[in-house]
């Protein structure tokens, strides 16, 4: 079994010039400039459409000081998600793959939302750290498991983005390698895979969407928690 | 003059050369033709009054393209004869 799966996730380089950049860049291009006009065009009225309807969803259980996270939510959500659609076309790079962009992106925002949490009500953010109606000998133990629980936010948030998005590459690359190599030799289990590759490609669909809110949601549930 | 003002879709293909020469290839000159060919394609194609999928469609097939092109070095070398 040759190990060349994994070099759809190797950073694409050309002559030496990292791409990645330009990879992150591209989905700018799908987001239509905003035009001031009453009636635009199709596609801006859709995506405005979009906007609205997951900043209307992020914003409804914060209070007046979370609504200044607003446009950092709304645009993380944008990029994450059209990264992660766009990744599923055909010969494209993912750059949500890396964990080191994944955990640039939760680290600080999960620090931020801490971070503002002990500064503007210290003793409401550490009052977190235990549960209401906790049995007092447990109490020792239980702000440990709490602590625990807390520091290691930014590494799931992080790593659940990368893993779900590289265990779904790297399927779709196994079974499209199955189908396209039992062609020739068993046409008909070639049909089966095909479809079972069918079926994945709308899972993955899905998935790029989930994982995306999943993030963001998190994000606004810590911020919630601190604000 | 006149020639630098026209624009490359109008050009004859004899006039290619001196048209290159009346470019401006300095960053700005070049990020400016970049946003410039940006703005046209996006007038043409997508900012139109009944537009369908077929103007974002095209610009993904060709960042697919795009995408082929920066890695054929690397697909060209994946051998076939995978032994199971």
């Amino acid at each position: 079994m040759n190990l060349s799966f994994f070099d759809q996730f190797a950073s694409p380089c050309l002559l030496g010039i990292p791409l990645i950049l330009l990879s992150m860049l591209f989905p700018y291009l799908l987001i239509s400039p905003q035009d001031n006009r009453w009636l635009s065009n199709r596609l801006s009225t859709l995506q405005l459409w979009f906007i609205n309807l997951i900043t209307k969803q992020l914003m409804l259980p914060l209070n007046k000081n979370g609504h200044k996270w607003a446009l950092i939510l709304t645009s993380l959500m944008t990029f994450l998600l059209l990264t992660n659609l766009l990744g599923l076309l055909p010969y494209t790079f993912t750059p949500t793959t890396q964990l080191s962009m994944n955990m640039a992106l939760a680290l600080p925002l999960w620090l931020a939302t801490l971070l503002t949490g002990l500064r503007n009500q210290p003793s409401i953010s550490l009052g977190h750290l235990l549960p209401e109606g906790t049995p007092t000998p447990l109490i020792p133990a239980l702000i440990l498991i709490e602590t625990t629980s807390l520091l290691i936010r930014p590494l799931a948030l992080g790593v659940r983005l990368t893993a779900n998005l590289t265990a779904g590459h790297l399927l779709i690359q196994l079974i499209a390698t199955a189908t396209s190599v039992l062609l020739p030799i068993l046409p008909s289990v070639s049909i089966l895979t095909a479809l079972i590759l069918l079926l994945l490609t709308i899972l993955e669909v899905a998935v790029a969407m989930i994982q995306a809110y999943v993030f963001v949601l998190l994000l606004s549930l810590y911020l919630q928690e601190n604000i | 003059g006149p020639l630098s003002e026209q624009r490359l879709m109008d050009m004859k293909l004899g006039q290619l050369p001196m048209w290159l020469a009346t470019c401006d290839f300095s960053p700005r000159g070049l990020l400016g033709g970049v946003q410039k060919a940006w703005s046209s394609y996006y007038d043409k194609y997508i900012n139109v009054k009944r537009g369908g999928p077929a103007g974002i469609s095209m610009l993904l097939a060709g960042y697919c393209l795009l995408s082929y092109g920066w890695n054929y070095q690397h697909i060209s070398k994946i051998s076939f004869l995978v032994s199971i």
